[in-house]
């Protein structure tokens, strides 16, 4: 099958991986990945103002693309994820700012409705689990994986409707998708400290060591995550065991990895 | 100091009733940020429903939610204090020449290995 893709802004520079693997395990499963074109950046936060309109915009004409092609839209980071369901979902039940937004759109009124999934979604809903299992090449058997969610990819719940937000699996199922142990720990959908780490590096330091301690105490040898801020928060932050992108362990467990060396 | 505008502005917004709160102070409790913010979310709901605005208008507080939404889904009466939170802060910098992040700060700001998604997300909440 084929869904429109939205990489955005840092999948397209610092977050490679978490771009080229996703495209690589995706065609191993059955799913062509195409690219929006001349996608703009989603802004990497959503404004919860109904007032805010133009921040948005780029949002819905990603979304308005994906919907003149039937098809539904895909994102693999969770900031991108999150500001597009939350636009989508504010286009669905606030008819003054979506009357605002359709001012701005060139062909016909949009009323949200693209479907969105986030590319873990699109692999227990669409592609499943079970068919995950089936097409592992390379077993993690025996490797104790953490699931980091942080705070994008589940909140608020009442719009992003993946998971329990206060004790998820999607993340956990799909370690045990590709053979390896998920480890739970209290601390994986706390805030890393997201984008304070430019103004107030402490802060993002003491959320990110917080989350580092508390997953290895439950006995993590790794961290995967789809945010590529968690990924650098915790990384810089002192983590001594590795963060990786799930994208990553996905291609490496279909056999599809190869050293992109950030290319 | 009552702003009666300003506060009837910012419940339309946000679209947060803060006559919903109970003082539970969960929204405060469960905040990653909490230990940098001088007001903290609990009493963003009741300054705003007191129309005690000024205060939090001049506050650094506004720089130190994180977007998380923490609040939002725990909070046992759906208020959604980080709602008001942002309300608070745009009515702030949108005011000419009140921009809390300008760019020629941000060089100074960045390492090699810091995400576009830091750069951007930070614009959007600190500028406009």
């Amino acid at each position: 099958m084929k869904v429109s893709y939205f990489p955005g802004c840092t999948l397209k520079n610092k977050a490679k991986d978490l771009d080229v693997y996703a495209r690589k395990a995706a065609e191993v499963l059955g799913v062509t990945l195409e690219e929006i074109e001349n996608w703009q950046c989603c802004g990497g936060v959503f404004s919860t103002a109904r007032d805010e309109v133009a921040t948005k915009l780029s949002s819905v004409r990603a979304l308005k693309e994906a919907g003149s092609k039937n098809q539904p839209l895909v994102t693999v980071c969770s900031a991108c994820h999150n500001v597009i369901k939350q636009t989508n979902h504010a286009m669905q039940t606030d008819k003054e700012f979506a009357s605002k937004v359709n001012n701005y759109m060139a062909d016909g009124a949009y009323a949200g409705e693209t479907e969105v999934y986030h590319y873990l979604e699109m692999l227990r809903d669409v592609v499943g689990y079970e068919e995950v299992k089936k097409k592992v090449v390379n077993s993690f058997k025996g490797k104790k994986i953490a699931a980091y969610y942080g705070c994008l990819l589940l909140r608020p719940n009442g719009v992003m409707k993946m998971d329990d937000p206060e004790n998820p699996s999607i993340m956990e199922d799909f370690i045990s998708a590709i053979g390896a142990t998920p480890v739970v720990y209290a601390k994986r959908n706390e805030c890393c400290g997201g984008y304070i780490a430019m103004e107030s590096p402490e802060l993002a330091k003491k959320n990110s060591n917080a989350v580092i301690e508390n997953a290895k105490a439950a006995g993590a040898e790794m961290i995967i995550t789809a945010c590529p801020l968690c990924r650098y928060n915790l990384i810089k932050n002192g983590a001594d065991i590795p963060v990786v992108y799930f994208t990553e362990l996905l291609a490496e467990a279909l056999g599809v990895k190869e050293d992109t060396n950030g290319k | 100091m009552e702003n009666k505008y300003l506060q009837e502005e910012l419940i339309r917004i946000s679209g947060v009733n803060p006559k919903k709160c109970m003082r539970c102070g969960k929204c405060s409790a469960t905040c990653p940020a909490y230990d940098e913010m001088e007001y903290h979310p609990h009493q963003f709901v009741n300054m705003v429903e007191s129309g005690d605005i000024e205060p939090l208008l001049a506050s650094k507080s506004l720089y130190r939610c994180l977007s998380c939404f923490a609040c939002i889904d725990r909070c046992p009466r759906g208020v959604e204090p980080a709602k008001l939170v942002e309300a608070v802060r745009l009515a702030a910098i949108r005011k000419q020449g009140a921009n809390h992040l300008t760019a020629d700060k941000v060089p100074a700001m960045l390492d090699e290995d810091i995400p576009q998604q830091a750069i951007v997300s930070a614009f959007r909440k600190y500028s406009k």
